[in-house]
């Protein structure tokens, strides 16, 4: 499918947030009040003002090497993006898909209950979408649209001095991530492309993605809730395969 | 750098150790990660599992302060193994040197060096000498047999450091040890290369100096110096700091490393005589036997043609220190803390976060009648009369803040690491009533000069005689508004006069009277030219009769493809951009790696008439290479003796490094010698004599202050945070002062990760949210657990205005410097920390949304 896509080689990222900050720049999103609570990330979560977070996890066993796991969170864009067809059910144009670059994108004039926002994050498997309490809209990366329309990298992009992040069309993003994997599977056994198939942010990782994030990779859902059952539902079977 | 930034990707093997640049120098990232794509190898040595270690192939923690043990032991390895570069130390090191018969080491001396006076704890470096033969050369062996020669010697005293000691004083294990001293060693084939990265993690101690000889020992051993890819490599935490050092802002020296006039030396012929070596070899270019054209020079743009050869070019009119005088940061404010001073200009910093034993400093502040801040915004220096502790009523300092432009809001040039010269334009007017740093500099000028053309007063000479004409005057003689380009012409230099080789027939012109020097083979002793920084000449230059900004050329041209890109800005010396060039080719000048050539002489080609000349890199002097016996040069131009040092006898502390223990260490001894615990080059006696509250100096108190503290900056802040806690993006990311530790001690001690939590020493305590992590581990040093604690020192009371943030751990470090160059040591302390029973209002106040 074309459209554009990232690559976030994580075996490159080293944590300085340059992506985060830039995000909040060209967003124009606000600084808001946090505190130190035992971890270098901050603000502790995504939010309406905060598109892009890098998540820091290290190791919790004492052997070997410390680990710090570096994960720049942000929209997947996947190809099939069940907040959409969530989101069409209670209201039509507050999720837009881009016909030609295949952005997600959320209007945050679309005003949403927080029951039906609710139903709409959680159907996200990587918990992505945040309400503005405030405005009463959804919001969430925009894969900067307003730069990429015209030909600029996305602001994160722009900003990695280590060449962890790219941007390009989709063959030629998934032939890197896919060559890199192939260079990285040498040193690091449990590196793997998150998921792809399915989405338009694929992340290489160096170790298994729970250690990175709870909702670092999307999960088969299980259980036979009505949301496990919509999941199955809405989603294309094609996607589900791993080449 | 001797080498710059860029060049970190033509390494094989980086070291990165006393420094973290994924945190602080992100940028360098880039570039090692070239490095690692060409295959190269990562190692990180560092106390803390950090940003850096993250991406390294290769991670060894050591306790902070032990640098030089860890150090010895691997010029201890690379001896035992034969890993050194053999004909690169035998031709362009002082290795086969013999040294004075009467020198002996700590090894024999029970960790002193021979000529120790423990009175003075000062060293009598008579015995730290080359032995001479008749032409007054020392004499060699270059077989390096001679067990008096520098490499025996140097053997011998790193014979001490196995790596089981090394691994019993810096807790690092010992495979891990061994795989660094391992891949450094790789690199001592000539094509292959290492480079050493290192910041205030080796230069902020009681043994900085030391530290950082101890690198080059290693990297001239490997022959790395002067090559592509390798080098000694200080990463500069400010981006113009390399320009403040070139320019003279330290006490001891003025612009181009010229040293501060004495006043024992009270002509310009008695300075030239002091500071200018001679050198009986034939071979050695003895660069710095040109101090009296650079002097000379310096004078001439200070004082224009009120500098003649009549009146000693106004050398008299120079602030002269006294022998001995330690003008240094740590003695200032010593000095303001007793009284000593009315006023201070605090320019740009802000010393109540910034300087170690901050809260006797923020005491001094009160001491003084007047106090001048020039800050882009009000700080913890400015508004100290109202911080914690402090009774404003009883505060008599006048406190004048003036604000400056912002770093975009102004133009000039950047000199960065890389000694690279880079002009930068004016992006937007200064808000409000900011002005640049100079226009402020300009208005006091005439204002000062203004007052002693009216009352005269004592010594008004060299304000009065100072050439300042950097612009337009108004009707009262003063500068309206400052030229920056004058002033970066002035640092180039003019010629005051027509001059003319007169070596060659007819005479040729050099250059016309009024023009801008073209670089400073040209500058004279007579007073016919003038440069305010030698260094920098050759950086605003004539071209067919144009003044040419080189600082501004932005070419991206590559020929060596090296990334030397030498039409992009201007690097002191003369565009040079890896020094110590000549030493990257062998003595027939062909580059001794081929893949990675620097520069390279070719021969006269009489088919094509070119001449015989060097090619790549700007070499370091336009000499044949050394075999050319009659006017071949050795590549270490600087040296008087022209070849790289291993015997560093003109240091306070050694000639060759040795480790103590930091001032305040959890060991009551140090495990390589009994009798000198710490430095004895520190007057450790003198100092508790005269100190009102000793402990304020260090304490040894190992009992009550367990755990060693270090301290570092993260990548959201820039250095005490003046600048970057007023952003919300920044200060959102690192909001609050922390303290990191490892499980272990959490455990201990009932810390929860998050908690506020108490850390103090014996100079004071400081609130802090606990960060209980696995990238902290306990050390086992000598047989028992140390606990290692770190803090960042961005924090400060007066913003956020909350006073969420904290404030600075400056508070509770030592007021102890290296003897050398009196750097305090702010990496390696000793702290307790404890539970704070109340719990602070953390409650997030509402999101706004802009």
């Amino acid at each position: 499918m074309a459209g554009k896509s990232f690559f976030i080689d994580t075996t490159r990222c080293t944590g300085c947030r340059g992506c985060q900050v830039a995000c909040k720049q060209w967003n124009e999103n606000p600084g808001t009040k946090t505190f130190q609570q035992g971890s270098y990330q901050n603000p502790p979560d995504l939010s309406a003002a905060t598109f892009k977070l890098v998540r820091f996890n290290e190791s919790a066993e004492a052997t070997g090497d410390p680990k710090w796991y570096f994960f720049p969170d942000q929209c997947r864009h996947c190809l099939y993006p069940l907040c959409k067809m969530a989101a069409d059910a209670v209201a039509k144009g507050a999720v837009n898909l881009d016909s030609r670059t295949r952005a997600v994108i959320f209007n945050p004039e679309v005003k949403i209950s927080p029951t039906d926002f609710k139903g709409i994050r959680e159907i996200c498997p990587f918990d992505i979408p945040r309400h503005d309490e405030k405005l009463g809209g959804m919001a969430k990366c925009t894969m900067c649209f307003d730069r990429i329309s015209e030909g600029m990298l996305p602001a994160c992009v722009k900003a990695c001095p280590t060449g962890t992040m790219q941007f390009g069309e989709r063959e030629d993003i998934l032939k890197i991530a896919r060559n890199r994997l192939g260079e990285v599977k040498h040193v690091h056994k449990n590196a793997t492309l998150v998921n792809p198939e399915s989405v338009r942010v694929i992340f290489l990782l160096k170790d298994v993605p729970e250690k990175y994030h709870k909702f670092a990779e999307r999960k088969e859902a299980t259980g036979t809730t009505r949301l496990a059952g919509l999941k199955r539902f809405l989603y294309p079977a094609s996607c589900l395969e791993k080449s | 750098m001797t080498n710059h930034w860029i060049d970190l990707r033509n390494a094989d093997v980086i070291l990165v150790m006393g420094a973290n640049p994924a945190s602080n120098h992100p940028i360098s990232m880039k570039w090692m990660m070239k490095a690692r794509e060409r295959g190269a190898k990562l190692i990180c040595v560092d106390p803390r599992f950090t940003q850096t270690a993250t991406v390294a192939d290769l991670y060894a923690p050591l306790r902070s302060g032990t640098d030089i043990a860890f150090l010895g032991g691997m010029i201890n390895y690379l001896l035992d193994n034969d890993l050194i570069f053999k004909e690169y130390v035998v031709k362009y090191t002082d290795a086969p040197f013999l040294v004075n018969a009467d020198f002996k080491m700590p090894g024999e001396l029970d960790g002193e060096f021979s000529g120790y006076n423990k009175q003075t704890s000062k060293y009598d470096r008579k015995t730290w000498s080359y032995q001479l033969d008749e032409k007054g050369l020392p004499k060699r062996d270059p077989a390096l047999q001679d067990p008096n020669c520098v490499f025996q010697l140097l053997k011998k005293h790193y014979s001490r450091y196995s790596i089981d000691k090394v691994s019993q004083i810096t807790g690092t294990p010992k495979d891990k040890c061994e795989a660094v001293y391992k891949a450094i060693g790789s690199t001592h084939k000539p094509d292959r290369v290492a480079t050493a990265c290192y910041a205030m993690g080796w230069t902020q101690h009681t043994v900085g100096v030391q530290n950082i000889r101890a690198c080059t020992i290693i990297q001239l051993l490997l022959g790395n110096m002067g090559m592509a890819g390798g080098g000694v490599n200080a990463l500069r935490g400010e981006g113009n700091v390399q320009g403040s050092t070139d320019h003279g802002l330290l006490f001891h020296i003025l612009t181009g490393y010229l040293p501060t006039p004495m006043a024992s030396l009270p002509s310009l012929k008695d300075y030239i005589g002091k500071f200018t070596p001679a050198t009986k070899e034939p071979q050695s270019v003895n660069w710095w036997s040109n101090r009296g054209k650079y002097i000379t020079s310096y004078l001439k743009a200070l004082y224009g043609d009120h500098a003649t050869k009549e009146n000693d070019f106004g050398y008299s009119w120079l602030p002269k220190v006294d022998d001995g005088m330690q003008a240094s940061w740590l003695p200032l404010f010593v000095k303001m803390y007793q009284g000593a001073f009315e006023g201070f200009f605090a320019w740009g910093m802000n010393p109540a976060c910034s300087s170690t034993g901050a809260g006797k400093v923020r005491e001094g502040l009160g001491k003084l009648k007047w106090m001048v801040n020039v800050n882009l915004y009000d700080n913890e220096t400015a508004s100290f009369w109202r911080g914690p502790g402090m009774k404003p009523k009883e505060i008599q300092t006048e406190v004048f803040l003036l604000p400056c432009s912002s770093s975009v809001e102004k133009e000039g040039s950047i000199s960065n690491s890389s000694r690279l010269a880079q002009w930068r334009y004016k992006a937007i007017e200064p808000l409000g009533h900011c002005m640049p740093d100079a226009e402020i500099m300009n208005e006091l000028y005439f204002r000062v000069k203004t007052l002693y053309q009216k009352e005269k007063g004592a010594f008004a000479d060299p304000i009065l005689n100072l050439t300042w004409d950097y612009g337009e005057k108004d009707e009262k003689g003063k500068v309206k508004h400052l030229d920056i380009h004058k002033i970066a012409m002035e640092i180039n230099g003019y010629y005051f006069e027509d001059l003319y080789d007169k070596k060659a027939d007819p005479p040729k012109l050099i250059g016309r009277k009024g023009d801008l020097v073209t670089n400073f083979v040209s500058l004279q002793d007579d007073g016919s030219t003038s440069s305010g920084n030698w260094l920098y000449c050759g950086s605003y230059t004539q071209k067919e009769g144009k003044a040419v900004n080189m600082m501004a050329r932005r070419g991206k041209e590559d020929p060596t493809g090296l990334g030397l890109y030498p039409n992009w800005a201007w690097t002191w010396p003369v565009n040079r951009r890896i020094i110590y060039n000549r030493a990257s080719v062998d003595p027939n000048g062909n580059p001794w790696d081929p893949k990675r050539p620097l520069i390279k002489w070719n021969q006269a080609n009489p088919e094509t008439g070119q001449p015989a000349g060097w090619t790549g890199d700007v070499p370091d002097g336009p000499a044949p290479p050394l075999a050319n016996e009659k006017e071949g040069k050795l590549p270490f131009i600087m040296k008087p003796l022209g070849v790289g040092t291993f015997f560093g006898s003109g240091l306070g502390d050694g000639p060759f490094p040795e480790h103590y223990e930091p001032m305040e260490s959890p060991l009551p001894e140090n495990p390589m010698s009994k009798k000198h615990r710490v430095n004895p080059a520190i007057p450790v006696a003198k100092l508790q004599a005269v100190a009102k509250d000793p402990s304020f100096l260090f304490s040894a108190d190992f009992k009550r202050f367990p755990y060693v503290a270090t301290t570092y900056r993260v990548s959201e802040h820039w250095q005490t945070g003046v600048m970057t806690r007023h952003l919300p993006w920044l200060l959102e990311m690192q909001p609050q002062m922390f303290v990191e530790m490892d499980r272990d001690l959490a455990a201990k001690k009932g810390i929860t990760n998050g908690e506020k939590v108490v850390v103090t020493s014996a100079r004071g305590r400081l609130d802090c949210a606990a960060i209980v992590t696995d990238r902290f581990r306990p050390f086992t040093v000598m047989g028992t657990t140390v606990h290692l604690v770190g803090m960042p020192w961005c924090f400060g009371w007066q913003y956020p205005a909350d006073g969420s943030g904290g404030d600075s751990v400056n508070l509770l470090i030592p007021f102890m410097a290296d003897p050398n160059t009196l750097i305090p040591e702010s990496k390696a302390f000793l702290v307790n920390v404890g539970k704070l029973s109340e719990q602070p209002s953390d409650q997030p106040t509402k999101k706004k949304r802009r």
